[in-house]
């Protein structure tokens, strides 16, 4: 990298004074970019300082002091990078050929495999937790209660944002041909979101949660992640404007549509006002069923732009790209696209069927998940079809396998929530494991499967080698953790078919046959098979961190221009 | 694909979404205006709807020492086993109590509904169990209830109740509309301390919450600790509306 840049700073010598980073003489001066970040967090610390010295809170305190340690360590390394840096920025091309960064793209990578297993294991602990109480330990911080939302954090948030924020950086760098817009922002973007991530994974233990599912983080880390998002978003488009190419790629336009909307459902779930800037306490603006339904609004389209658009965007490359095929239809992508992100809105009510919530409300939310089913197998469609001509690669490749087991159970997950959000159906499957089953066969066979087939394609690509150290192990990987997934997926509906039924039943006297507890009880062999099942999708995973290691560790690829290997991608024409 | 290309001609309606896959921006807006509709629909009414936003006899905001519970309840999480919506379903009506009104939960901020119930529902809790009761389950659930799969909260009634700034919770929520007038907010703490003391004045208390339990209710005379916070909560959950009295009739649903 640094012997790339020196070669252009002597190329560039004579204009310098058009490059940033370079003053009139050619001598190398701190760009905007770099001192004005440098001084916004040298603010930051000493703000963060301030509120920390009168906190009302330990926990605040402490994540005060966290920010303020992040905030010098921010100032320090933009500053060591100033000086380490040649005069000249990266040159946008070499040679004629994009000068790709990929740096936030690989710390996003191991970002994702580390938070991955941290968030399988804490899931692993609450589902024993389930089985066998004792496992809470009587204390504060390690209760289910806490745990949980650091389990669905970490796998969302924490695995999966990581998945999307290096993988978006990846795609649109490649399929616009042209280097990632700014040289700081990017790592903004992948070292904020993932301070964002340790606030709020702490916060959870601390007892600190504004107690949204899926959005429980408090004020201050909700403000911290608008920040990054938005500068997510900027340097997302910023460097769709230096295409080379015409036309936006297809997996750019799902990129876009959760970058987007993922900050319009943040910023209208959180509306929140804080007691004081010394507490982290705040009450969301919203109440009652506003606040349910807002709430769901939220919910269900953090699974539908979170958890699908942006990763459909990952089946839209990565497919294609392993393959080595094109997308097998360009208008059912076009249809799916609009049709997916304007139904998916609409399907929030359907978590709150049978409540106060008014029935024209709840009515609408199935009708729409139920036409959601429509798009979602156009996607599935576009994807699985894409192998046609490539399908004995399903034998022989078992990443590619992996992929396209995910889109199968994308078509599952995908018909069972239209299912599910049928009232009469909701009324047995609501509040029961019926709904956590549905919710992992979407987030372990679909998100995790789509992500680790990208991050099986990527490790090698980013860190130049030929191939994986063992495809072997990714067989080995696939197979254990199908059959985890199997076992969760069938003991959850088992358990919550059961306790559903089991909650309605009545004896011919007309007496409700069960107490509550007896239905509690009813579940223990399930979540015994729950979590074993758990278990083995762990043991995948810590398979395949072990064979990525491995990877990187392999001598470097002969050929060192990947871009030789350049996808045979027929950008949406 | 080859064959959709050739295909194309300038006037296909399939030409023109390249309006789009050109222009970033132009499909920036267009994404915002396809997924705002839906959102817009669905909530913007809930703001006006008389189902929604209509008060009901008996619902008040909470106590500053069951607000003070209540943010118990959601530090400690409990809303991912315990929901707080009663469906009006007949197995739910007869296992928990009359099913939830909108208006019961008008005062919360936020929601606590929940969505899953490995534990039961608490929307009716109140005043279902005796305070000891609450007590030994909150410390050692199986103490109790021998199946219960629920994480003992010991600490609970050794750990004093913060609550020195509990005026500054009461006035956040004032400005958001809950209904706590100035002179709730001045006598926060006071009321908060007087809610579970058995000896102290409880007419001021009851006069500004009408229908507040008033007691010890950790059992415990020598600390206002989290868990008497906690149970005052629990004990006041689904307790507000009387449905003797309530014309289900009236409020449309």
């Amino acid at each position: 990298m640094t012997q790339l840049s020196s070669a252009t700073r002597q190329e560039n010598g004579g204009s310098g004074a058009t490059e940033p980073g370079v003053d009139q003489s050619g001598r190398k001066k701190l760009t905007f970019g770099e001192g004005g970040l440098a001084f916004v967090f040298a603010v930051m610390t000493l703000v963060c300082i301030t509120v920390a010295s009168r906190a009302q809170d330990p926990g605040y305190a402490f994540h005060a002091y966290l920010s303020a340690l992040a905030s010098v360590a921010a100032v320090f390394v933009i500053l060591n990078r100033y000086v380490e840096r040649p005069a000249a920025l990266p040159p946008l091309e070499i040679a004629g050929k994009p000068n790709y960064n990929m740096g936030p793209v690989k710390f996003a990578t191991v970002a994702a495999m580390f938070w991955g297993i941290a968030g399988f294991t804490v899931g692993v602990i609450i589902a024993f937790q389930l089985a066998f109480p004792w496992l809470n330990f009587d204390l504060p911080w390690t209760a289910f209660g806490r745990l949980r939302p650091l389990h669905t954090s970490a796998v969302i948030f924490a695995f999966g944002g990581n998945v999307l924020i290096g993988t978006s950086f990846y795609v649109v760098q490649r399929t616009s041909r042209a280097r990632l817009a700014g040289e700081l922002a990017p790592w903004f973007v992948v070292l904020g979101y993932n301070f964002f991530i340790v606030i709020a994974g702490t916060g959870y233990l601390l007892g600190i949660t504004q107690s949204k599912e899926y959005a429980e983080p408090e004020w201050y880390a909700d403000l911290w992640l608008t920040v990054v998002w938005v500068t997510y978003l900027l340097v997302f488009l910023a460097t769709l404007w230096r295409r080379k190419e015409p036309h936006i790629y297809v997996a750019n336009w799902f990129y876009l549509a959760f970058i987007v909307t993922i900050a319009m459902l943040h910023l209208g779930n959180n509306a929140s006002l804080p007691v004081s800037v010394f507490s982290p306490k705040s009450y969301i603006v919203w109440s009652g069923v506003q606040d349910a339904m807002v709430q769901w609004w939220y919910g269900h389209n953090a699974v539908g732009f979170f958890l699908t658009a942006g990763f459909l965007a990952i089946m839209y490359y990565f497919i294609p790209k392993r393959a080595d095929r094109p997308v097998y239809s360009y208008r059912l992508s076009i249809i799916h696209f609009w049709a997916l992100i304007f139904l998916y809105i609409w399907a929030g009510p359907h978590h709150l069927h049978y409540t106060a919530l008014p029935d024209w409300a709840q009515t609408l939310g199935m009708t729409f998940s139920i036409m959601l089913w429509m798009p979602s197998w156009g996607g599935m469609i576009n994807g699985l079809m894409t192998l046609s001509g490539a399908w004995d690669k399903l034998r022989t490749d078992p990443v590619i396998r992996m992929m396209v087991v995910s889109v199968a159970f994308y078509g599952m997950s995908t018909f069972e929530g239209p299912m599910m959000s049928v009232k009469a159906v909701n009324s047995l499957s609501h509040y029961t494991d019926w709904t956590i089953g549905h919710v992992h066969s979407g987030a372990l066979g679909w998100v995790a499967y789509i992500s680790f087939g990208a991050i099986y394609c990527l490790v090698p690509w980013l860190w130049n080698k030929r191939e994986l150290y063992s495809l072997r192990l990714v067989n080995w990987h696939f197979w254990i953790s199908t059959l985890g997934i199997v076992f969760y997926i069938s003991a959850m509906w088992v358990a919550g078919i059961l306790q559903g039924l089991m909650w309605r039943a009545y004896t011919s006297l007309g007496f409700l046959e069960y107490s509550f507890i007896e239905t509690v009880e009813a579940m223990h062999p399930f979540y015994i098979i729950r979590a074993v099942g758990g278990v083995l999708f762990l043991l995948g995973a810590l398979l395949m961190a072990f064979n990525l290691y491995m990877t990187i560790r392999q001598p470097d690829a002969v050929e060192a221009d990947t871009g030789a290997r350049a996808p045979s991608l027929v950008p949406a024409e | 694909m080859a064959e959709a290309a050739t295909k194309k001609t300038p006037t296909s309606l399939w030409a023109k979404h390249a309006f789009f896959e050109k222009n970033s921006i132009w499909l920036v807006i267009g994404i915002l205006i396809v997924v705002a509709i839906g959102g817009l629909v669905e909530i913007v009414p809930l703001f006006y709807l008389k189902s929604t936003i209509e008060k009901v006899s008996g619902v008040r905001p909470w106590t500053p020492l069951e607000l003070a519970g209540r943010n118990i309840y959601v530090r400690e999480g409990c809303y991912n086993c315990h929901s707080q919506m009663i469906r009006p379903l007949r197995d739910e009506v007869e296992r928990y109590g009359h099913y939830s009104l909108a208006a019961e939960s008008m005062y919360d901020h936020p929601f606590q509904w929940g969505s899953k119930r490995t534990g039961p529902d608490l929307a009716r809790v109140g005043n279902k169990y005796s305070d000891e009761w609450q007590r030994q389950h909150l410390a050692d659930p199986r103490s109790v209830v021998p199946g219960s799969i629920m994480p003992g909260y010991p600490f609970l009634a050794r750990t004093r109740l913060k609550a020195e700034y509990i005026a500054e919770d009461l006035s956040t929520q004032a400005e958001l509309g809950v209904p706590y007038s100035p002179e709730m907010v001045e006598n926060a703490l006071a009321d908060l301390r007087a809610q579970a003391d058995p000896n102290a004045d409880a007419d001021a208390l009851d006069e500004r919450y009408p229908g507040a339990q008033q007691r010890d209710f950790d059992g415990n005379p020598a600390l206002l600790s989290e868990a008497d916070a906690l149970i005052a909560y629990l004990q006041a959950l689904g307790t507000m509306v009387d449905f003797k009295l309530y014309d289900d009739k009236a409020n449309v649903r």
